[in-house]
């Protein structure tokens, strides 16, 4: 590997970029790949597309009979958490084991106590400073809790305007109606509507925080794993 | 905290071992870099493991729960000495001989490169 290239490498990660390392396993040539940022591309740059969706970095063989290890290097993943509520409390444990470096925003200090949530992230602010501080990437997911307009819709007008791969809304279908309604008099749309999941997560008939939790987990993982042209194309 | 945890990219050890690599470049020493590009079986360590290694053999990283370290630090000053690169299999380990492999029953190949 070059210097110069494993110093651009190190820029990248250090800027969260998403990059894919491809080196030449008989010539040693490296070179480095940003599948997320082109539109389209060759055979490599597809391939490179594939292990950076899947996470998992590994050899491809492509038509010439070069072989190519394509080295992964995605940011970690994060969510962010409106509303330390009971079931915030799994959830963010959960998330945790599954990879995410978690932080929950609460302004409510009685809430987002260190107590309920030892090893957590807290973000002592309101959820739309929370957001700015927290900077969410296409690496984050995020999920609103509080069901209260107060705190969930300043959060979620400043998400819709970043690249998440995820966010989900806890709230009855009616619930998430009334949000709809509120979000459009904002001056969002369909396309924006679509993003959420509201009721968020899978239909599991979870019940408890820690079932809600699991629920939450599972669609987040779809969407992280699955993303959205496949998804819509897998339901039809 | 969560990063360490994380199955498949290791990002934090990813971190570590490039970082390393500069530094260790930085200062003039001669460096190589390995790299787990497949496994099968149980292998201890995912593919996209590293380990940097310097001219005078100190290393950083791993490639498995310890059983090749040794074997692959080894070829890496090779690599740093003749700046070619190496693809190495290594595989189950033969208790009755005293032959590098993995006692977990796994297999695995290495990439080992000189930065350069």
């Amino acid at each position: 590997m070059k210097t110069d290239l494993l110093k651009q490498l190190l820029a990248d990660r250090e800027a969260k970029r998403q990059v894919v390392l491809a080196t030449d396993l008989a010539s040693g040539e490296g070179q480095l790949l940003y599948p997320a940022e082109a539109a389209a591309g060759d055979e490599l740059l597809a391939a490179a597309h594939r292990v950076m969706q899947a996470d998992k970095s590994g050899i491809v063989e492509l038509a010439a009979g070069r072989k190519v290890f394509l080295h992964v290097y995605n940011p970690s993943l994060r969510m962010l958490i409106v509303g330390a509520v009971h079931i915030a409390q799994p959830l963010s444990q959960m998330a945790t084991l599954a990879g995410y470096d978690v932080a929950i925003v609460d302004p409510r200090r009685e809430f987002a106590s260190p107590d309920r949530f030892p090893g957590v992230t807290l973000i002592d602010a309101w959820p739309d400073d929370g957001v700015e501080q927290f900077a969410p990437d296409r690496r984050t997911a995020v999920v609103t809790l509080t069901h209260d307009p107060k705190l969930d819709d300043p959060a979620l007008i400043k998400v819709l305007r970043s690249d998440v791969f995820y966010i989900g809304c806890l709230g009855s279908n009616r619930t998430h109606g009334k949000r709809l309604e509120r979000l459009a008099a904002e001056g969002f749309g369909e396309a924006d509507f679509a993003r959420i999941h509201g009721p968020v997560g899978l239909d599991i008939g979870a019940k408890s925080p820690a079932e809600i939790a699991v629920s939450i987990i599972g669609e987040v993982t779809e969407a992280l794993r699955r993303p959205a042209p496949a998804n819509a194309a897998a339901a039809q | 905290m969560a990063a360490a945890m994380t199955l498949e990219t290791d990002v934090v050890e990813h971190e570590k071992v490039l970082e390393k690599a500069a530094e260790w470049k930085a200062a003039g020493k001669g460096v190589a870099l390995a790299t787990v590009v497949a496994t099968w079986g149980s292998s201890p360590r995912p593919v996209g493991s590293q380990l940097v290694v310097e001219e005078g053999g100190d290393f950083v990283g791993s490639v498995s729960g310890g059983c090749i370290e040794g074997a692959v630090v080894t070829e890496a000053r090779q690599t740093i000495q003749d700046g070619q690169t190496r693809l190495i299999d290594y595989g189950i380990s033969d208790e009755t001989a005293w032959q590098v492999g993995l006692a977990c029953g796994g297999k695995c190949e290495v990439f080992i490169e000189p930065v350069d």
